[in-house]
Order: C-alpha cells, then sequence, then structure tokens
C-alpha cells in the first residue's frame, strides 16, 4: 500500500462508520479519490469497494480524477446562465482541450462547473485555483489560457 | 382479513407474504423471495385500518386483527404516478425484449395502468446510455434497469460478491460496479444469479435461446453435484437453470455450472474411433478398433495391464471399468484421478474414523457456529458450499480460515492463518496444545468414543506455541484464537481439500485434523464433523465403485479372501487376490517396461500427473495404449487407439456427490457421431475376450447388480433417486440414508476412533539458495482441472484465458519483475514460461500457479515425492526459480 494512504489510515481504527470522514481525509491528503485509494479504504473498513464508490460517487464534495494546477470552477449560477455560460464552457474547453469534470494529461489544467460563486456583479464569472476571474468573454478566456501565450 | 378475507396466518410472515401465499395479488417490483425486502418499488403499499398512510407491504410483518385493504382510489394514484415515473425512464420496445412475456414491469403496468397523456408528457430526459456488453455470458442496459436493486442484493445477500452497488445516487442513479468500469473487469464471478432474478430485460444472457424441453440432471465439474435442469432445443443443450428444490444447491449455480455446460455441442467432440496408422489417427469403425483392442488386450493380461479409471463419469461405468479389469484382466490394477486428491483423506479417515467420507452433508454447514477451512480455495473450487460459508456467516458464524494465500474467503474470515505451505501438522497440532492446555477438550467424548488418547498426548509435547510460530509463520495469539474458537464455539464443522492431502505426508495431516476433531468432540454429530471436499463430479462415487487397486464396490478388501469368494461367486470367475499398483506406481511400472498396455478412461495425466515429463517418457513406451474419452486431449495424442465416448449430456447413470448424495444423471440430447457410452464400449471389448456377466441393457442394470455386490449402495434404486439423491450408507431398500456419519458409533472397527500420535515431516524439497522460492498449487474459479471441458467454453476462456503466476511485491522488487511480463520458472524437473501476476495474494517467498492450461504445464515443475501411505505426489510445494527473459 502506498505509505501515503498508511499514514492517511493510521489515525483511524479501521470501523464501518469511518467511511465519509476517510474518503474526505484522503482527499485532503493526495487532492482526490483513486481507485487503489477507494479500494485500500473498502479493505481497511471491511466493506465492498462497489459501495465505498456507491457513497463516494453520491457527495460532490468527491472527485475521482487528480486537480490540474490550475483548477478552474465554471460559474453556472442564475447570472452567470443570463450573461452566457454555456457560450463560455465551450470556448474554455476548445481552449484547454478538456471537458467539464476532466483533468487535462499534463496535470496542467482541470474543469469543473460550479452552482455559483457568490459573485453574481462580475458574471460571467469563474474561479481558478483561489481568484476570480470577471467579466469572461471569449477574448479574455484566450488571454486566460492561450498554450502559446506562454502563462 | 385482506379485502375482506378472513385468513389464519403465522407470525412473522409480511403482508405480502401472505398475500401471495393465499392467491391475492398485490403488485411489486422489487420483491424477490430470496432475498431481504427493500421496499423500494412502492408498489405494495396497501391501507391498514388503524394505521395512518400506506404501508408498504413487504416489510410490514402481520399481526393478529390487522384489516387490511389492498386497493383504494389513494393507493390506485400512487402506483400509477410512481410506475409512470419508472416508464419514463425506461426503453418502449417490448416485442424486442428478452424478457417480453415474463416482465414483471410488464406484469404490474396491466394491473396498475398508466395515463397515457402524462407518461408521454414525462419520458425520458436521461441519455441513452451504452449497453455493457464486456460479460461474455451476459449483457447489462441500463435503460431498461428500473433500480429495483434486486441484482444489487443478490450479489451482495445470495453471492456474497458486491460487484454491484448504487452509484452516482441522485437524477443520474445507475447500478454501478466499483469504478463504474464494464462488468468484465470488476470483481464480478460471472455467476450469472443477478441475471436469473432480473424482474425485467436490463440483465439478460447472451446467447441463450428458450428451450424446447427442460430435464434435470447434475452439474459435471466440481463434487458439490449441483441439480440443474438442463434447456434443450433441437438436440443442443441451450440452458441450464437451478433447481430451486435441490437440498444441495437450492437453485444456486456458479459461473462452470450455468455456463460451461457448451462445451457439449463442441465441435472437436470425438464422433467416430481413431486408430494410429504410421503416426497418424485414421478414422476406423467400432468392430475395426474394438477387434483390435480386445486382440491387443489379450496378450496383455494380469500384471502387463492396468486402467486407469475417472472420476467424471458415472457410477454405472466405474462399475463395469473396475468388473473388466478384475473379471477378464486378472488384475487389481485400477487406479483414477482421486490417488491425486483425496487418497490419503480415505487413508487417514478410514485409519481414524473408519470411513474417508465428508461426515456431514452440504446443507448443515449453515447452521455450524464455526467453520474453520484449512487448505481449501472454496469459492473457487467448490463455490455453491462457498455460499452455504458465507450464509453460514451472515448467520453469526465464525470462519477461520487457514490457508498460505490470502484466498477470496478470507473476506469473510475472522481469523485467518497464513502458515507456510507443508506445515499443517504444525499448525494444527499446536491449536491442539493449546486446547488441551486450556482444558478445552471435550474429555467425556474422547473416553466414551475414543482410543489411543494417551499415547497421542504424548506426541503434544513437541508442539510448544514458539516453535509453531517459528516453523509454520503463523503468530501464536493466532493460533491460541482459533483453537479457542474451534473448541468452545460449537457446533464446529472442519473443511479441507487438496491443501492438507497433497503433500508427501497427506495421511498426517489428515490424522492432524481427525486428531483435533475427536479432541473437541466435533464429529458425529449434526453440523459438526470432518468434511474432506471431493474435486470432480463423480470422484466420490469411483471410489465407491470400486476403481481402486486395492477394494472392490463398497471399499471391501481385496485382500480378504471371504471378499474375494463373494466376488469370485457372484461374477463367476477366479479373481486376483493381491493388491494392483497406484497411479504414481502404474507410471512407474511402465517405464521399467513391466506394464505393456494401458487402458485409459477419461484422464489427462500428461497435465494432472506430478512431474508430467515423467508421465510422457512412460506413455512413449508402452505397446499398446488405449484412451476412451469425449476430446482428444494431450494425453490422447499418445494413445493407438481413441475411443469416442458419451459426456454425461448423453448418458444415463449416476453421480456421487461429496456428501456421499448419489444422484440422477439423465440423457439430455443423442451423442455426437458414433460417440459410445463408456460402460457400453467396455462391455464390448470384455465380451470380445470372453468375459461372462457383460450383457447390460440399461445403465439401470448396472445399478441393480451394484446394490447386490455392494452393502453401502445396497438400497439406492432408479426409483427412490428419481427427485431427490440417497446419501450412503443405505444398505436396502427401507433405508432413508445417512445424513451425518458416525453418529452414536464410528464406522472404524470396534466402533471408536482413534488418535494418532504425529511428527513434524518437513516437505521433501524446500526452498535453497539456487531455487529459492515455493511453489504451491491452486485453482481457478473459471477453469476445472485440465480444462479439457472449460477451455472449450468460449465464455470461461474469456475470462480467464492464460496462467499467471502469483508472486508477492516483495519477491517481484527483488528480481526486478514487471506486472504482466513473461518470466522463466524452473525447477529441477522442468521449466515453464509464464505472465506474471504480482499480488498480495501471496506471502512473500511462496508463488502460486494453477495446471488449467496445456501452454504452461506446471506439472513439469512439480515433484513426485510421495505419501509412503496413501501414494499421493506432493504437489502443493517444491522448490523453484523465477528468471526475468532477457530481451536482448
Amino acid at each position: 500500500m502506498n505509505e501515503k494512504l498508511k499514514e492517511t489510515f493510521s489515525s483511524f481504527e479501521g470501523k464501518e462508520e469511518e467511511l465519509i470522514p476517510l474518503l474526505q481525509k484522503v482527499q485532503e491528503n493526495l487532492g482526490f479519490l483513486s481507485d487503489e485509494s477507494m479500494e485500500e479504504i473498502a479493505r481497511f473498513i471491511r466493506v465492498p469497494a462497489s459501495m465505498v464508490y456507491g457513497v463516494a460517487t453520491f457527495y460532490t464534495q468527491f472527485r475521482f480524477v487528480p486537480k490540474g494546477e490550475k483548477h478552474i470552477m465554471l460559474c453556472r449560477g442564475t447570472a452567470c446562465h443570463v450573461k452566457g455560460a454555456p457560450r463560455i464552457q465551450e470556448e474554455v474547453e476548445n481552449q484547454i482541450g478538456i471537458k467539464v469534470g476532466e483533468t487535462s494529461e499534463d496535470l496542467k489544467y482541470s474543469l469543473e462547473n460550479v452552482a455559483c460563486i457568490g459573485a453574481c456583479s462580475l458574471a460571467p464569472c469563474a474561479m481558478v485555483n483561489d481568484s476570480v476571474e470577471a467579466n469572461l468573454s471569449p477574448k479574455k478566456i484566450e488571454k486566460l489560457f492561450s498554450t502559446s501565450g506562454g502563462r | 382479513m385482506i379485502d375482506g378475507i378472513n385468513l389464519i396466518v403465522k407470525r412473522g410472515k409480511t403482508i405480502l407474504d401472505i398475500a401471495t401465499e393465499n392467491g391475492i395479488y398485490i403488485p411489486n417490483l422489487c420483491h424477490h423471495p430470496d432475498l431481504v425486502p427493500s421496499g423500494n418499488c412502492r408498489m405494495c403499499m396497501v391501507e391498514v385500518e388503524g394505521m395512518r398512510g400506506q404501508i408498504i407491504a413487504c416489510k410490514t410483518p402481520v399481526e393478529d386483527g390487522m384489516i387490511i385493504r389492498t386497493e383504494s382510489q389513494e393507493i390506485s394514484l400512487i402506483r400509477q404516478t410512481t410506475l409512470e415515473l419508472i416508464h419514463a425512464n425506461h426503453t418502449q420496445d417490448c416485442t424486442n425484449c428478452y424478457k417480453n412475456n415474463q416482465c414483471k414491469l410488464q406484469e404490474v403496468t396491466a394491473y396498475v395502468g398508466v395515463d397515457e397523456k402524462r407518461l408521454n408528457s414525462l419520458r425520458r430526459t436521461k441519455p441513452i446510455i451504452e449497453e455493457d456488453g464486456s460479460n461474455p455470458f451476459f449483457t447489462l442496459d441500463h435503460n431498461k434497469c428500473i433500480m429495483c436493486g434486486i441484482c444489487i442484493r443478490t450479489c451482495d445477500e445470495v453471492q456474497g460478491t458486491n460487484a454491484l452497488d448504487y452509484g452516482y445516487r441522485g437524477f443520474e442513479t445507475v447500478v454501478s460496479t466499483f469504478g463504474n468500469r464494464p462488468i468484465k473487469e470488476s470483481v464480478c464471478e460471472s455467476c450469472g444469479e443477478c441475471v436469473v432474478r432480473c424482474p425485467v430485460g436490463a440483465l439478460y444472457p447472451k446467447e441463450e435461446k428458450l428451450p424446447t424441453r427442460e430435464i434435470k440432471s447434475v452439474c459435471v465439474y466440481c463434487g458439490v453435484g449441483c441439480n440443474i435442469y438442463f434447456g434443450i432445443r433441437d438436440n443442443k443443450l441451450v440452458s441450464a437453470k437451478g433447481d430451486k428444490n435441490s437440498i444441495v444447491n437450492k437453485g444456486r449455480l456458479c459461473v462452470k455450472g450455468r455456463f460451461g455446460y457448451k462445451f457439449v455441442n463442441h465441435p472437436e467432440r470425438l464422433t467416430k474411433p481413431l486408430i494410429k496408422k504410421n503416426g497418424e489417427f485414421v478414422e476406423s469403425k467400432w468392430d475395426e478398433a474394438l477387434d483390435l483392442v480386445a486382440k491387443k488386450f489379450s496378450v496383455s493380461k494380469g500384471n502387463k495391464f492396468a486402467t486407469l479409471s475417472s472420476a467424471k463419469i458415472p457410477n454405472e461405468d466405474n462399475y463395469v471399468i473396475q468388473k473388466f479389469t478384475r473379471a477378464v484382466m486378472g488384475t487389481n490394477t485400477i487406479d483414477h484421478c482421486a490417488r491425486l486428491c483425496h487418497a490419503p483423506t480415505v487413508a487417514g479417515l478410514v485409519q481414524s474414523f473408519g470411513s474417508g467420507a465428508m461426515t456431514n452433508s452440504i446443507d448443515e454447514f449453515t447452521n455450524a457456529s464455526t467453520i474453520f477451512s484449512i487448505g481449501s480455495n472454496t469459492t473457487a473450487a467448490h463455490p455453491i458450499i462457498g455460499l452455504h460459508i458465507k450464509e453460514a456467516k451472515r448467520r453469526g458464524a465464525k470462519i477461520i480460515v487457514a490457508n498460505p494465500k490470502e484466498i477470496d474467503l478470507c473476506r469473510f474470515a475472522d481469523i485467518h492463518l497464513q502458515q507456510l505451505p507443508g506445515t499443517d501438522v504444525v499448525l494444527l497440532m499446536g491449536m491442539m496444545k493449546v486446547v488441551v492446555d486450556e482444558n478445552l477438550e471435550d474429555s467425556e467424548f474422547i473416553k466414551e468414543r475414543c482410543e489411543n488418547y494417551d499415547e497421542f498426548i504424548k506426541s503434544l509435547n513437541e508442539f510448544d506455541l514458539d516453535t509453531c510460530e517459528k516453523i509454520t509463520r503463523v503468530p501464536k495469539e493466532k493460533i491460541i484464537e482459533a483453537a479457542r474458537s474451534y473448541a468452545t464455539n460449537k457446533p464446529s464443522s472442519l473443511v479441507f481439500a487438496m491443501g492438507i492431502t497433497q503433500h508427501s505426508h497427506g495421511t498426517d495431516n489428515v490424522l492432524a485434523i481427525s486428531n483435533l476433531a475427536q479432541l473437541t468432540g466435533s464429529v458425529g454429530k449434526e453440523s459438526s464433523g470432518v468434511n474432506p471436499l471431493r474435486g470432480q463430479n463423480n470422484v466420490q462415487g469411483a471410489c465407491d465403485l470400486g476403481a481402486l487397486p486395492n477394494v472392490y464396490p463398497g471399499y471391501q478388501k481385496v485382500t480378504a479372501p471371504e471378499v474375494q469368494e463373494k466376488f469370485e461367486k457372484y461374477w463367476e470367475v477366479k479373481l486376483n487376490p493381491d493388491n494392483g499398483l497406484t497411479h504414481t506406481e502404474i507410471f512407474d511400472q511402465i517405464e521399467k517396461g513391466q506394464i505393456k498396455s494401458l487402458y485409459q478412461v477419461g484422464e489427462n495425466p500428461v497435465l494432472s500427473e506430478a512431474d508430467a515429463n515423467h508421465v510422457k517418457k512412460a506413455l512413449d513406451k508402452l505397446d499398446f495404449f488405449v484412451v476412451q474419452d469425449i476430446f482428444l486431449t494431450e494425453t490422447a495424442k499418445y494413445a493407438d487407439v481413441i475411443l469416442p465416448a458419451t459426456s454425461f449430456a448423453e448418458k444415463d447413470g449416476t453421480f456421487t456427490n461429496t456428501e456421499r448424495r448419489v444422484q440422477r444423471v439423465r440423457k439430455l440430447v443423442e451423442p455426437p457421431g458414433e460417440a459410445k457410452d463408456d460402460w457400453w464400449i467396455t462391455c464390448e471389448i470384455a465380451k470380445r475376450l470372453g468375459g461372462s456377466g457383460f450383457n447390460y441393457n440399461t445403465a439401470e442394470d448396472i445399478m441393480n447388480e451394484i446394490n447386490e455386490v455392494t452393502p453401502i449402495y445396497g438400497g439406492i434404486k432408479y426409483d427412490r433417486i428419481d427427485e431427490v439423491g440417497l446419501q450412503w450408507p443405505c444398505p436396502d431398500e427401507n433405508h432413508p440414508g445417512t445424513k451425518f456419519l458416525h453418529k452414536d458409533r464410528f464406522s472404524r472397527q470396534g466402533g471408536k476412533g482413534k488418535f494418532f500420535p504425529l511428527t513434524y515431516k518437513a516437505s521433501v524439497e524446500l526452498p535453497d539458495k539456487e531455487y529459492p522460492l515455493i511453489l504451491t498449487t491452486d485453482r481457478s474459479l473459471y477453469h476445472f482441472h485440465t480444462s479439457t471441458m472449460s477451455r472449450r467454453v468460449k465464455g470461461l476462456e474469456s475470462l480467464n484465458k492464460e496462467e499467471l503466476l502469483l508472486i508477492n511485491p516483495r519477491d517481484a522488487n527483488q528480481m526486478n519483475l514487471k506486472n504482466g511480463e513473461f518470466v522463466t520458472v524452473k525447477s529441477r524437473r522442468g521449466t515453464v514460461r509464464v505472465k506474471t501476476n504480482i499480488t498480495e495474494i501471496c506471502p512473500k517467498g511462496v508463488v502460486s500457479l494453477t495446471f488449467h492450461f496445456h501452454e504452461t504445464p506446471t506439472n513439469e515443475l512439480t515433484i513426485c515425492a510421495i505419501d509412503p501411505v496413501s501414494k499421493i505426489p506432493e504437489t502443493k510445494v517444491c522448490a523453484i526459480k523465477v528468471e526475468k527473459i532477457d530481451h536482448k
């Protein structure tokens, strides 16, 4: 077993009711839930792996692919939607070459939709890691994520 | 009272159970009688006077004075709306569906009705999900799934595999494997139990047709002996369904039982006798082949002749073959593959208990409080007994697994003792030391029912726990825990198989087991005993009917003059008073030129015998070699004459399963080409050699003769076993058969069980500098033995298509091996090339292979060191080295 997982498990007893805290802790330490980590959790608390997966996929807080260096959370709230979020999404997907829910192979980018980031006055907007990118337009997106732009 | 009808009912049943029993229909989708009610489809709601709102009938127990209504305007409306929501997400193409006319959704819809207009406005918003057709035997179509969860609960409650669960719960819920992978890449064991139970067409079998008719018979793979209804259409087997009323399998089947019958229809079946002329096999007429065989056999009677019979063919055929060998060929040299599997069991348990069979019935496992499985990969080799053990676990039993590998059953184990291969005597004696030191023995049982206890106790001194821990590598705390559980948490049942027997000290291992059972009084009782799991479908029967060199049918000794006299009188011929040779000795004598002719029925020693190169050399030396089989096996290639036999599906007869139950095998289809029943072929040879008493017309004629000369089979008549098989001993026609052995007295002479003092004997070939790893052999769930049948089933082949060397990551790292790369495995006897599977299933220092694949003949590596008592070769332990293949 992966050393990092072993360390994560060391503060747990291996009981079934620890499943969700375990998933959270593993995601905190690994950045996401790999297949291996979920299988090891299943072994550790002696429940079927399919059940661990069933629980994990219910909660939106868990992710199954690693985050990219730049983790983009596109706002799909009402204000952003009205201001053209679907087109913005298309543009971002074209620009970085991955779909929502995916991570690029070089681990540079990951992309997901969120319901609202609470910055409606800046719509359409997105968060890239911890900062808000406001008033997005195709041009701005190109500038932000252009692979040739050297950023 | 339901709908105004007064009913008197038993407590503990649900409203739905009671309604169904009394012919009152309450619609339901997620209910299945084999499963715990889940109440998620909301169709079975009813109203109960005095209770608020609607009640779920499948989860509510009936109570005194309940007044139940199954219909009301409100119930109707709720059911209809719920049903419309299910239909909205369901493919509307019934005529193209496998389940059309047998669909539960159709049934419920016909009763409840839907509002077409409202339904159309609700229609599917979810995108179509692609079918999962990865499994070779069945398809999962999510678009037809109604989320009843029956497949998920079956995989959990019945099979214990848990391949499926709900995933992505919410609007997007699907039945999902771990990681939502294709089913073939999941932990699914392809047993098909979910497919059988799916109420709609979401899980449906591939290439299976509805049959014209169904006939009940017995599975031909392992020794469990599951009862199956085979479907027949156009003289072909097209389906298989577990018999729900069978006490053996209760309707359940494993992947081989449900789908493995397909080899019967395989185009490579032998259809005509073949005679080798100038090194080539040429088709011939039956008369020509039989005349030739008779002519050649006539010059090698007595000790120039040997027969290898088969554990795959019925009792009747085995009886005739041993009769032919003894009465016509004048020798007792007849043996079969039991020599390579449970010979030590017979040798050991006959000495200690008087009888070498499973003492309990399969059905008794579920009521055991402790089940101790040692040296048995139960879920792979005897899957349905595996299910019984899992069921016992669910009922609260403690499961102890002793196995060098972390086998699948360990998932259910409370204690896993991971002993080093070949150290079982030490482990068991260590446990007995704990029992004695902590005064947990059953003194009364020992005093009244056993003998030789004092001698045995002295031999325990050698086994202090520190020594045991050192030799077995099992921490002593675990030995103590296991001993306490087995000795105190009764009834305790012990299960064992090849991991105990296939050693140069196999008989000692078996004696250690019988010591432990006697010490704790765990034998001769219901759900408590010593249970060797027999491997082949009819290995029990082949032994019972005397396909052994030292006993006539019914374990009557060849060397006993009164027995010899009895058979001489019955068969009207002089018989040989000397024990014959065993399987392993036969090949030695062939190589030495003593045995000139070999008659071999349904066996494949080139792959199954230890040190297989030795077998090949021997076969080359034979003057005349006859093989009687259903396929051209690796061994058949060495034959001079090959005689095509019928398979289990084409003949009548009986198989005796591992719990001594004699069950009817029935002719399902006509044989391919000119293939003939084994007993017919042997009778024809016998008659040509002047043998008398070989004029049988049917298999039943043979059973009638068996009844007369075999006391334990005395009362086993075809009409008595038409529905349910009988368990021997069954001495006469009024005897009900014997559920468990040794009830009030042991069947040993004198009626007492016997303890045996034991010492530790190491395996013959231990790892050293040159050959540093221990090789142990195992089985796969998907194949059987040398795979003559299972690899001719396309689906089984695709689920497990090649041999893999299981090796611990630490050993692999030392040699810098990658997962899946080809390596060379060498022993002092042979070399094979095989891909690696790096896994923690094997502990450091131990690697494992099966022997299912002719491309990787594992038994060219194993050692033919034999147990002095039972003559079994040590296929579980030999020393090997693994070498990386240099690709330069």
